[in-house]
This record gives C-alpha cells, structure tokens and sequence, in this order.
C-alpha cells in the first residue's frame, strides 16, 4: 500500500494548529502523520509530557479525535481499557458496528522508563491498539532530564559535562528490541522526516491482529541544542548514520529494514550538528565518540543479521 | 423473591457485581480481595456475565484501564485492598476528578508496614481525601446490597463519582453468612443502563478528556467535585430508601443501636459494629445507658447528621481502626469531633484492631464503662487509648 501524499494534504488534520508546542518541534509532525494515515477513526491518548500539555491547556484543545490523559506511567494501560470497552460495547451493540482505530502516544521518559511496566502488560495482553513512542532522548517536558534513551556522552540537566563528567555515561536501552520480544503483531522505527515510511508504517500497525509499537525519532531542538528549523535534517542524518535505523517486525518473526542507506555517515557528522554533545570535542572525551560508533555499529550489524535470518526462515517456512 | 444463601463477603460482592452487569472489569490480585475477583471470573468463564476482565500488571495499570474503560462509555469497576490501593492512589484522585463512575470493592486490610495481611481501616482512611465516596459494610449483606446500591450511586448524573466498598478484610471478606439475594432481573432493572452523557467512543463527537488545567481553571474544576460530593447524600439516601422498597433492607447514612434514650455512645465503622452491639445490651443491664452510632458513609462525612444524632449524648467515644501519626485519635475521632465542635460533649478516642488484631464484646463492653466514669469524672479529653494492646 501506498502512500499518496498528494491525496492525503487534502485531508483534515486531526491535531489543529494553535497548540503551544515549541516552534520546530518534531512532536506534533509526529502526530499529525500519523493520525493523516489512518484509515478508520481513532481514538487517541497520550502519556503527560510535552504533546499533552501543549495540545491540551483548557479549555483548548488540538485533537479533533477522541483524546484521553490521565496520567504519565500509563497511556498504554489506560488506552487498553479504551480499547477493551469497544470490544465489550461494540459486541452487545452498544457501539456502531464499524472499525476504531486506537493510538496511545508517550514520550520516551513515559515509554521506556516509568510506562514500561504499563507498556508490557498492554503487549502481552494482545490488545489491538498502536503504541507511538516519540522519543526525544531526554525528559524535555521537566527541562531536559536524562532517560534510558538518552545516548551515551549526551549532556542533560540531570547528566551534565563538566570538569569530571561527560554527559550520560551509559549506552540508551534498546526499547525497540524490548518490545520485539514481546512477539506484538507489528513493531517498527520510524522518523518523521520520510513521511511515506512512517505512514505506511502507521497504516501497517493499524491493520495488524494484534498490538503494534512503533517508535519515532522525534528531534526536540531546546534538549539537543540545535537550530529550531534543523529537526527533520537531524531525524534524516540519524537515519544516514544507522544510528537510527528504519526497520519494520512482522511476526512471526520477520524483520525488513525499510531504508539503506547509500553511504553510512560516521555518526560524529550526526553529533556535530547537537550541542548536547560538545564537549565531546575535547580531547579527553573524543573516546566516547568512537564508543557512541562502536555501539551503531553493533546495532546495525545486529539488524543486518537479523534481517538475513528471519528473511531466510519465512522464506523457507513460506 | 429474596433467596437466602450463605456467602461469603467476597462472594456476596461478586454476585452484586454479576448482577449489576458491568461491561469491563480490571483486576490484579491482593490478599484478601483476590477471591472476589476468582468468583467473578468464575462468572465470566461459565457465560454468567458478559464481562470484559482486563487482567492487568498492577493495581497501577487496574485504575488506569478502568479510567480508559469508563471514560470509554463502559460500567467498569476493579476491587483492591491496602497496597494494592496505594499503588492506585495517583489515579484514584483522577478517576474522581474525571468525574468517572467506577466502582470498587476495597476490602480493608492493613497497609504496610510491617507487612500484614489482616484488616484494618488503614488503606482506605489514607484515601479519604482522593474524592471517591467510601461507604462501610457491616456485614456480607450490606456488602452484597451496598455493591448493588453503588452504581446507582456513581453513575447518577447530579454525582458521577467514583464508589469505594469498604468491607473488612477475613472479617467479612472470609466469612460465611446468610445473605438474602436478590433475583438478577430485579437488580437489573434497579441498576439499570449505563449511558453517559460523554464517551471517547463516541468519534462522530470527538472530547478531549484529562486536559491541563492551569491556575485559570483549576479551582473552578475542584468546585465542582465538591458540589458533586455536596449533593451526593440526597443520592445515597434516596437510593437506599429505593433499594428498600425493593428488598426490605433499607439504607440510611447510618444506623443507630439503642439511641433512643442513649447518654455513653460510641461512633464506629465496619464489622465491629456488630460486636459492639452486643457490648451495648451487656453495659445496659448494669444500668449504663449505652448506645451505638454506625457510620454507613465516610466519604461523604454527615456533619450535620452526626451532630443531630450525638445530641443527647453525655459522652462520646469514637473507635478508630486505624491512625494518624502524630495527632492523638484516628480519622474518624476527629471527623466526629468536628461534628460536635461548639457543643460541651467529650469525645474520647479509642483506637483498636490494627493488623486484624481481634476486637471483643466484652474489650467493647469496657470502653463502655470507660466512658461512663470519664463522664462521671468530668474528663472533657484525655490521649487515645489504646485497646488490647501489650504494654511492652
């Protein structure tokens, strides 16, 4: 399936302009793309964090679908309940007879840390619903705080540079794999800066029996110290350096890398463009640099096999 | 009409909740809820009712798939106890503020610690001021009967709040007793449809629940859980005065014992009530004039009810199932010292119970005659004491 932008810039957005996100934020690009490819109507929640509160300040609010927050932990919980009510008034007639499509949006704090716990049990319980993790690398909304997807040598308000310390000492956890171990119907990465694969990706999640996760790169310019109007460049240079690669998993088990890049960029030009990583450029720190490449590497290595071997055993299977 | 079986406090709340016909229900276990939750998926697995069960990973996420579930459009409810409910605690406060009906049997245990499994009153007193209405359960009956009453209660449009059933862990929870069931048509028909006014569900008519809400708005929205709270006995009295005329069990806001001509009283919540009972007719005989105050609801607090129903009183005891640390007296003690205020009457508190330790007619009995003498002795206020309690 294809996406045709074409057709789709004539649809309504569902997330209205107006709502207080910073200028160049790439959360709302996010949102907009994905709610633009769905194909049914949706009902949406969102973890606390910067998308809920500045779509949501009363008595305003962007989102021209359904939208409930309740919390920062538990988006997945709380859709989950959503989503199980449409199944349980759908099947007595209480509901219209039609097809809802349920998304659960959450930041990386309220993703990979404090809502992980909430997002495995949504996963393992097999609720149809898409999560979307869009994942600025810190806790931008309480000012820039390290998380566990924070890089390694990226300096947050609460991991620092100085004297004596570089930043975050320890590698992001790997919350995509996390959730491919949970055998969901469909996980993938994305970025908003190649619309036609995040949509169709969106589009794939949706339709898939079973819950989806997909989680999108999404620039914050205040927390990596870059030029507001350099978000979608910096999302694509991470996606050219494999720093974050764009793969879809289907189960049972097969796993496509939707983009190649020609040339892979060393991921020092992806840094270079972030202040977060400026002290980086000392030369007590440049070691950290080659860390940051050597764990790229090891991803992308991994994926590459991974790729192969799954791709091999559909194909024998199939 | 009503049949009478022996349930227990568990069960009796589960056949409540299969016959008031939720939509969802999200569960996770905690001694000692955990069987209500084994009879009422027993219920589902057996087609008895159709019920979405959404068996969650923590109290956490229970809360949270019941806020998502009724704000859906769905008749939700959960059921916890102690820590289980304190893992809850950030979203019971938003359940109530989102002005969601949701029902929950809360069956009192200690909350840790240490760590006990046995009840007191300690889990649910931290909750008061959460915004849910909390009413107490003497027995397996008003738990099967309060359970019923609760829908009625939350979904009605003047309140749209949430229900906490408070009954005592192993107490009641555990025990076996008579309890008179209604027939399932009849509940039905009492409980009746959930139709909210406003439901995620409904995506031709998109609302956005859980907003932020800034210094411009924020106390305009409390205010408007207070007035829901405000108006809510009215509901509770009138629904339970209905109930009554459906089954001959009535329900006031609370329930006196020997009040008529009673000067030694004592205020109480839960199971003890019926012990105390019986320590009331064994003081009467030695001449003491002794009464009961059951408290049905906690959360709302019948200020002026109270006041009205202590005003004969020459002394007052309260007994409290659980503390506050660094105040002397628990919770109830100075709710109903409140409810006095202005008035010379002593109010005099007693603690008990804590972590299930047992509470006896004749313990009750002395705290009677405690009472007496203070009256006699003029002691307008003394500490709490403390009763059957080690001195170590």
């Amino acid at each position: 399936m294809a996406i045709n932008l074409k057709k789709l810039s004539a649809k309504q957005d569902l997330l209205a302009g107006g709502h207080a996100a910073c200028a160049g934020c790439t959360g709302p690009t996010v949102i907009r793309q994905a709610l633009l490819a769905a194909e049914t109507p949706v009902v949406c929640g969102c973890a606390t964090g910067c998308m809920e509160v500045t779509t949501t300040l009363y008595p305003f609010t962007s989102w021209r679908t359904p939208f409930i927050h309740s919390a920062f932990e538990n988006s997945a919980a709380t859709m989950s309940g959503v989503e199980t009510a449409f199944r349980a008034l759908r099947r007595k007639g209480r509901v219209p007879d039609r097809e809802i499509g349920f998304i659960a949006f959450g930041g990386d704090g309220g993703t990979y840390d404090i809502g992980l716990q909430s997002l495995s049990g949504m996963l393992e319980r097999g609720h149809k619903m898409l999560y979307i993790c869009y994942d600025n690398e810190a806790y931008m909304n309480t000012g820039i705080q390290r998380s566990s997807a924070t890089p390694k040598g990226a300096e947050t308000t609460t991991a620092q540079a100085g004297s004596v310390k570089a930043g975050k000492d320890q590698n992001r956890k790997d919350l995509t794999a996390i959730v491919i171990a949970h055998n969901p119907a469909y996980v993938a990465q994305a970025v908003p800066s190649l619309p036609n694969d995040f949509m169709t990706k969106v589009q794939e999640a949706l339709k898939a029996d079973g819950p989806s996760f997909i989680n999108v790169l999404a620039p914050c310019h205040r927390g990596w110290r870059c030029k507001p109007d350099t978000g979608i460049e910096i999302a694509q240079l991470a996606v050219e350096t494999c720093f974050w690669p764009l793969f879809k998993w289907e189960r049972p088990g097969r796993l496509t890398i939707t983009y190649k890049p020609k040339e892979k960029r060393p991921v020092a030009e992806w840094i270079k463009l972030q202040g977060r990583f400026k002290h980086l450029e000392e030369p007590r720190n440049r070691h950290i640099i080659d860390e940051l490449q050597a764990e790229v590497d090891r991803k992308w290595n991994e994926l590459l096999a991974m790729e192969a071997a799954t791709q091999a055993a559909q194909s024998k299977a199939g | 009409m009503s049949k009478l079986i022996s349930l227990t406090g568990n069960d009796a709340a589960a056949h409540a909740l299969r016959q008031s016909r939720p939509d969802v229900a999200a569960a996770y276990p905690i001694t000692p809820q955990t069987e209500l939750m084994h009879k009422f998926a027993e219920f589902v697995a057996n087609g008895q009712v159709d019920t979405d069960m959404i068996l969650v990973e923590s109290e956490h996420s229970a809360m949270s798939a019941a806020i998502g579930s009724s704000a859906a459009g769905a008749r939700t409810f959960t059921a916890t106890s102690a820590n289980g409910m304190a893992l809850m605690w950030e979203m019971l406060y938003i359940a109530a503020s989102s002005r969601l009906p949701i029902v929950m049997p809360e069956v009192n245990r200690a909350l840790s610690g240490p760590i006990n499994i046995h009840c007191d009153h300690s889990d649910t007193m931290g909750a008061r001021d959460a915004g849910w209405i909390q009413l107490f359960c003497e027995n397996s009956q008003e738990a099967y009967d309060t359970t019923i009453q609760a829908f009625r209660i939350a979904e009605h449009p003047d309140v749209l709040l949430p229900v906490m059933i408070c009954y005592d862990g192993f107490i009641i929870s555990h025990t076996n007793e008579p309890v008179a069931m209604l027939d399932d048509a009849v509940v039905a028909k009492f409980v009746g449809e959930y139709t909210p006014a406003r439901k995620l569900l409904d995506v031709d008519n998109p609302y956005t629940f859980g907003p932020l809400d800034l210094p411009e708005w924020y106390f305009e929205h409390k205010r408007q859980q207070i007035e829901a709270m405000r108006k809510a006995p009215a509901i509770i009295e009138a629904v339970g005065k209905e109930f009554g005329a459906l089954s001959g069990r009535t329900y006031e806001f609370m329930e006196g014992y020997r009040m008529e001509d009673a000067e030694v009283v004592l205020v109480a919540l839960g199971s003890t009530c019926g012990t105390a009972r019986e320590a009331v007719d064994v003081v009467r005989e030695s001449g003491i004039k002794a009464g009961l105050l059951k408290l049905r609801a906690f959360r709302p607090f019948p200020i002026a009810r109270v006041r009205s129903a202590l005003s004969k009183a020459r002394v007052v005891g309260v007994f409290d199932r659980s503390v506050s640390f660094g105040i002397e007296g628990g919770p109830l003690y100075h709710e109903v010292r409140s409810s006095l205020y202005g008035g010379t009457t002593p109010v005099l508190p007693f603690v008990y119970g804590l972590g299930g330790r047992d509470i006896r007619v004749e313990q009750i009995a002395q705290a009677y005659r405690t009472l007496d003498e203070a009256a006699k002795r003029g002691v307008k206020e003394r500490d709490v004491e403390f009763i059957g309690l080690r001195d170590a």
